[in-house]
């Protein structure tokens, strides 16, 4: 078994005592900064990616799963103690957790949350190492013409197919294409939406432009309704431990969860919420107690919270073989890969397996990390979350400039931050999703060169999009999905069901 | 703190009335597209087989074009999600805490200083009134994240005269 070998291989870099150390870290990073409230993954990734910049590759990518693994539990720690759940992925757990806490049973809430984020992440983890090699032999037979068709397969359902508004989306999208074409053009040199101004030339850096949008643009949205209402922070009360009760209402959930997690995450479909809300409406339907359902359910905690590490686990199939970022958390991922110059594809996996496998085995030891390192101290995390609101998001936005700073300490890159934070703002106002602008600022330069390769290598003939089976497969693919919503204008109506 | 925007879906109401915040949307979006348009249109355009660079631009600037569209018949109809108040005060109050971040760096002030009056300025929109003791809050943290950056991960942060006290 060559997935073995691999892994095995993997599991010898990754249990160095350096690289346990920078995943140590990264599990407890990415854990204090995902926990406070309004940051998300996305956000954590970006916010501690300076911290990783003098790092070698394979530790920072070591690092890199803690601090993914971490801010996701961090997430999911903050919507169950203060039902204000950082990202989409983590609105199905604060239904039934917030709940919980209410009724003093928090301890509860966060230790099946906890513990299914470890089964969820563990069978997703072996998912991918044993899908990976084979998609990786798969893809390597993928000419540019099919790559520029599933990237456009990515943009379509990333933008419009599950979102509330397949048009607000989309319009996300082309702000993030819009965003990917300033800069010198790869092939000619020459210089795109520049305006003479050279520090444009580089192009968009996209953690500055997740940062602005996500940390400063939550910033000021949140601080222009602070006239609105307080958050409320719930205790945790009585005892950590789950009851053999919640464990047997537990353990099914967990698994159901990732079964709903690992494929719709593995599929270029876009982020948790799906999942997550198909495995909330599975338990409420399966459930033996449906007279606790709104009252604080456990099995309402269970299931999403393992259909969201799951799916975790599996946005990064796609990731790592075919350097595909479905997710804006995925997105800063790729950021992290190509800030030393590496391009997740089939080719890493052939050029730099320890690297590849060190991160897969990583993330096993991340998801124990979290384990034993979290439950003991949930204290410390609910006492991060008690962190007055003035202080907590000047802080924030402290280390969002920080980051800028460190990386590139201009003023037109500062001004830059600052205006993807209005814009931020804005779309938050307004109720445009802000992950297609991510993606979209990553994916759209790669399949524009994807496709200006297609055409080249056919003199310039587009016929050669339809003539590869596959291209035209997801080429067809792209456009039921982008018809889709338009002709099922009910898609998004389980979740409405669910309030 | 927020409610997410999705999970009021369903008492979403269609009001028929025209929403002049989805003209301004609309008209953003066309006059990016303009710019895209003129900015391809001053690329040399090449002789290689394929595409040039101006291509790409012109694509996207047709997909901005017909989202312009598609966002005008929504504030048309009326179809924005509706929208709570906003307090223009605080948003003010931050923008020119960056505003100054952005100055003090671009004068060569230093990164202790910056931050600090940001973080004054951003917890003073959330409603602090306590300047004097946010200020020494504000400077002690980014002191302390100055060392551990500068000094553990020789990473370079901009240095100005409190930064060589140090």
């Amino acid at each position: 078994m060559e997935t073995f070998a691999a892994l095995a291989h993997g599991m010898a870099v990754a249990v160095q005592p350096m690289n346990l150390l920078y995943a140590l870290t990264g599990v407890f990073l990415g854990t204090a900064v995902g926990v406070l409230p309004g940051i998300g993954p996305a956000l954590t990734v970006a916010l501690l990616l300076p911290v990783t910049y003098k790092l070698d590759p394979g530790g920072s990518l070591i690092m890199f799963a803690g601090i993914y693994y971490g801010g996701m539990y961090g997430g999911s720690t903050t919507a169950i103690l203060i039902n204000t759940p950082g990202e989409s992925a983590s609105m199905a757990t604060a239904l039934e957790g917030n709940k919980m806490a209410k009724a003093g049973r928090g301890g509860p809430a966060l230790a099946t949350s906890a513990i299914g984020s470890f089964v969820a992440g563990t069978i997703a983890t072996i998912g991918l190492a044993f899908l990976a090699p084979w998609l990786v032999d798969f893809a390597v037979r993928f000419g540019p013409e099919d790559y520029f068709a599933l990237m456009c397969v990515a943009f379509v359902t990333v933008s419009a197919t599950f979102g509330d508004s397949p048009i607000r989306g989309l319009t996300s999208l082309f702000i993030g294409l819009t965003l990917g074409l300033i800069g010198i053009d790869k092939l000619t040199g020459q210089a795109r939406l520049a305006f003479g101004i050279p520090e444009l030339l580089d192009g968009v850096e996209v953690t500055t432009l997740a940062v602005g949008l996500f940390a400063v643009g939550e910033a000021l949205y949140v601080a222009s309704r602070r006239h609105h209402a307080e958050e409320q922070i719930e205790p945790v009360r009585g005892s950590l431990w789950m009851t053999t009760e919640d464990w047997r209402r537990s353990w099914k959930a967990w698994l159901r969860g990732t079964m709903f997690g690992f494929p719709i995450g593995a599929l270029p479909a876009g982020g948790a919420e799906i999942p997550t809300f198909l495995s909330y409406s599975t338990e409420k339907r399966l459930t033996k107690h449906p007279e606790e359902f709104g009252k604080g359910a456990i099995e309402g905690v269970a299931g999403p919270e393992a259909a969201n590490n799951a799916s975790a686990a599996g946005t990064l199939v796609p990731l790592l073989t075919l350097g595909l970022p479905t997710s804006a958390t995925a997105a800063m991922m790729l950021a992290g890969f190509q800030q030393y110059g590496l391009n997740p594809g089939p080719l890493l996996f052939a050029e730099r397996p320890d690297l590849v496998w060190g991160l897969i085995a990583s993330l096993f030891i991340a998801n124990v990390m979290l384990l034993v390192l979290n439950l003991p101290l949930v204290g410390l995390w609910v006492r991060l979350l008690a962190i007055p609101q003035p202080w907590l998001y000047a802080g924030i936005l402290v280390f969002a400039t920080m980051g800028t700073i460190a990386a590139k300490p201009s003023v037109v890159e500062l001004s830059m931050l600052a205006g993807f934070g209005v814009l931020g703002f804005l779309m938050r106002r307004f109720d445009f999703p802000i992950a297609p602008v991510v993606v979209g600022l990553i994916l759209g330069p790669i399949a524009e060169s994807q496709l200006r390769r297609a055409l080249a290598i056919s003199l310039g003939d587009p016929i050669v999009l339809l003539q590869s089976p596959m291209s035209a497969t997801l080429l067809g693919i792209a456009l039921i999905a982008l018809l889709a919503p338009f002709v099922l204008k009910g898609l998004g109506r389980f979740k409405a069901s669910e309030d | 703190m927020t409610e997410s925007p999705s999970s009021d879906l369903s008492q979403q109401p269609r009001s028929q009335r025209v929403d002049p915040a989805g003209l301004v949307i609309a008209f953003a979006l066309a006059a990016l597209a303009a710019v895209l348009v003129w900015d391809a249109s001053r690329l040399p355009s090449t002789s290689m087989y394929g595409m040039g660079p101006e291509a790409m631009p012109l694509v996207v600037a047709t997909g901005l074009g017909i989202l312009a569209i598609a966002n005008l018949i929504d504030a048309l109809r009326g179809n924005l999600p509706p929208r709570e108040s906003t307090d223009p005060k605080p948003v003010l109050l931050i923008l020119g805490g960056l505003a100054l971040l952005i100055a003090i760096i671009g004068l060569g002030g230093g990164f202790i200083l910056a931050t600090s009056i940001l973080f004054v300025a951003t917890s003073a929109a959330f409603g602090r009134r306590a300047i004097l003791t946010d200020l020494i809050i504000a400077l002690v943290m980014s002191t302390l994240i100055y060392l551990a950056f500068d000094r553990l991960l020789t990473l370079s942060l901009p240095a100005g005269p409190l930064e060589r006290l140090l």
